[in-house]
């Protein structure tokens, strides 16, 4: 393939990873965000102790996270084509996406939080803050550097899940690399999606790393 | 005028799977407007517990807890938080919040409470000018010394002005001189602002410089209690005895007996010094009367409440008449402690408690540590 001929098919499949990663982070990175926080707070002798509660969110986030991204694609497309009206194309593969992004995100937010002084939260409560509040001022405040840092993370997983979900039919760089490249031999074409997949992930760590030091002050 | 804190009966009990610990047993306490009031033991004996009973951030198990003439027990979560907002409360660890600067600290219970932004700012002002770091408002947590942090946390702790503060182990995380300021920075909080003030501490020396009345607590009950000169001069409970002693180190052990006898060739006894008893003069006339010399060869006297308190130890050198004719008479006066000569060594007259402060206090003071 030349380089005249690769270019827009290139820019279409960068624009489509850029969607799926984008998207999927700014759905699931909330919902997780919620759901980590949700795990963290009920956990014993936390803010909502909730023995049940914690334990049913324990054990759905246990079972959905070890399934392997491209089973659960397929698994879950009854549920993608209720829910997105669609069972191929960019749109649709973010709903799965962005489920499991939300099970992947809550235990990192979970196990940065865990790491948080309950001496803080304790402050809190003497000073007659309520669970909402200390939450968010609190909680997610207190532990926003790593949590940015977890979300950096994150942004790469989900580039990594974005190339399988093209694999299916998502599109995006990893499905440009399949098809123009490994099936038809021309390894010139997967390692210019290789080099920008990095290009991407490099930008978005310094991105995530400049962020995290502002809050942490440093 | 009702007290400032009023528990009556109170238990509160954890229970761990099957283990229930009764972490404090049936405390009654009062507590009266404008004290500092200490609560001394060792860790585990229930005083971190008592104190949050006291704020609500724990409910009994059993008792009433009054808090300015209210009843606080048996009141929702939700009810509780307005509670809560009215005392201070300051931490060993002080628990700043790390992303918000020195004024964003100050300012958090008073966003709690809702205050608008300028009222804040001016509140802010004034308290970080109280505790002398006005120059601090921009600075984080983190680029703070340790007695620095505890002046952010006494700043906030007042912030909503409450007319109770809790210190909970305040000063044990400082180094003595610290220490000495951020107990002089609660002593102004107390006589300038007129806040009630409970110390929580396992230093004697913390409550016998800044409290009026002290509880003693051991295993999850208050096993004395009262003003703090009666209790160092006359403790009734080993605990207090071991203490004092930490606080005061006024009294020889048997170790330091034992060199001091290999050293001096009179009689050595120690004398207790009281508010009114076995002053200098006193002593001094009553060797006179007696034609008996005394050299000091250990002791200390320390102020308590603005009252004397402490024992000398001396060598006697006199006849035996007369040194006998000079005890006799202090005894009406003071606590003697008598630990022989070099050739009479009177073994049995080492008193329990000073043996015990040497000797076991010792060994636990490092166990806590």
């Amino acid at each position: 393939m030349t380089g005249t001929e690769m270019l827009p098919l290139l820019w279409t499949a960068i624009g489509q990873t850029l969607t799926m990663v984008v998207s999927t982070l700014a759905i699931g990175g909330l919902a997780g965000l919620a759901l980590g926080v949700a795990l963290y707070t009920t956990r014993p002798g936390n803010l909502l102790e909730n023995k049940p509660v914690s334990t049913v969110l324990n054990a759905i986030v246990n079972v959905v996270r070890p399934i392997p991204f491209i089973i659960f694609i397929t698994a879950v497309q009854p549920l993608t084509i209720q829910v997105t009206g669609a069972s191929y194309g960019t749109a649709s593969v973010i709903f799965p996406l962005a489920i499991m992004a939300t099970f992947g995100t809550s235990r990192i937010v979970e196990q940065n939080l865990v790491s948080l002084d309950p001496g803080l939260i304790e402050a809190a409560r003497a000073m007659g803050a309520g669970p909402l509040r200390i939450i968010g001022t609190v909680i997610v405040r207190e532990a926003l550097g790593p949590l940015i840092l977890g979300f950096t993370f994150l942004f790469v997983a989900i580039t990594d899940m974005s190339a399988m979900a093209g694999a299916v039919s998502g599109g995006g760089l990893g499905d440009f690399a399949l098809t123009y490249g490994y099936q038809r031999y021309d390894y010139v074409v997967t390692w210019v999606a290789v080099g920008v997949i990095v290009v991407i992930v490099q930008l978005a760590q310094l991105l995530g790393n400049r962020l995290a030091a502002r809050v942490l002050h440093h | 005028m009702s007290a400032m804190v009023c528990l009556q009966h109170v238990t509160k009990e954890f229970t761990a799977g099957k283990q229930t610990v009764r972490a404090v047993d049936d405390v009654s306490l009062e507590i009266e407007r404008g004290e500092i009031f200490g609560v001394i033991g060792y860790s585990g004996a229930g005083k971190s517990t008592l104190v949050r009973l006291i704020n609500a951030l724990e409910s009994p198990t059993s008792g009433t807890v009054v808090i300015d003439g209210e009843t606080i027990t048996g009141r929702t979560e939700r009810q509780l938080r307005p509670v809560r907002a009215r005392i201070g409360f300051i931490f060993q660890q002080f628990n700043l919040l790390g992303s918000r600067t020195v004024a964003g600290n100050v300012a958090y219970p008073l966003r709690v409470a809702r205050w608008p932004k300028e009222r804040r700012e001016a509140r802010v002002a004034e308290l970080l000018e109280f505790v002398g770091l006005s120059d601090k408002a921009r600075q984080y947590p983190d680029q703070l010394s340790g007695g620095q942090k505890q002046r952010v946390g006494i700043a906030r702790a007042l912030a909503t002005s409450p007319g109770l503060l809790l210190a909970d182990e305040a000063t044990s995380a400082l180094d003595p001189e610290t220490t000495r300021d951020v107990l002089d920075l609660l002593r102004r909080v107390n006589t300038e602002l007129g806040v009630t003030i409970v110390v929580i501490s396992h230093e004697m020396s913390v409550v016998s410089y800044l409290c009026d009345r002290v509880a003693v607590m051991e295993a999850g009950k208050v096993v004395e209690e009262g003003d703090v000169y009666t209790i160092f001069s006359s403790p009734q409970q080993p605990v207090t005895r071991r203490f004092i002693a930490t606080a005061l180190h006024d009294r020889p052990g048997p170790d330091v007996v034992q060199r001091l006898r290999e050293r001096h060739r009179g009689r050595i006894v120690t004398f207790g010094v009281r508010d009114g008893h076995g002053s200098g003069t006193f002593l001094s006339e009553q060797f006179r009367a007696h034609r008996v010399d005394g050299s000091i060869v250990y002791g200390g006297i320390t102020d308590i409440g603005a009252k004397p308190l402490g024992s000398l130890t001396f060598e006697l050198v006199g006849t035996e008449v007369d040194v006998d004719a000079l005890l006799v008479t202090m005894r009406e006066h003071t606590d003697v402690v008598e630990y022989g000569g070099p050739l009479t060594p009177t073994d049995t007259t080492v008193d329990e408690a000073t043996a015990d402060a040497a000797t076991d206090d010792d060994a636990r003071v490092e166990v806590a540590r």
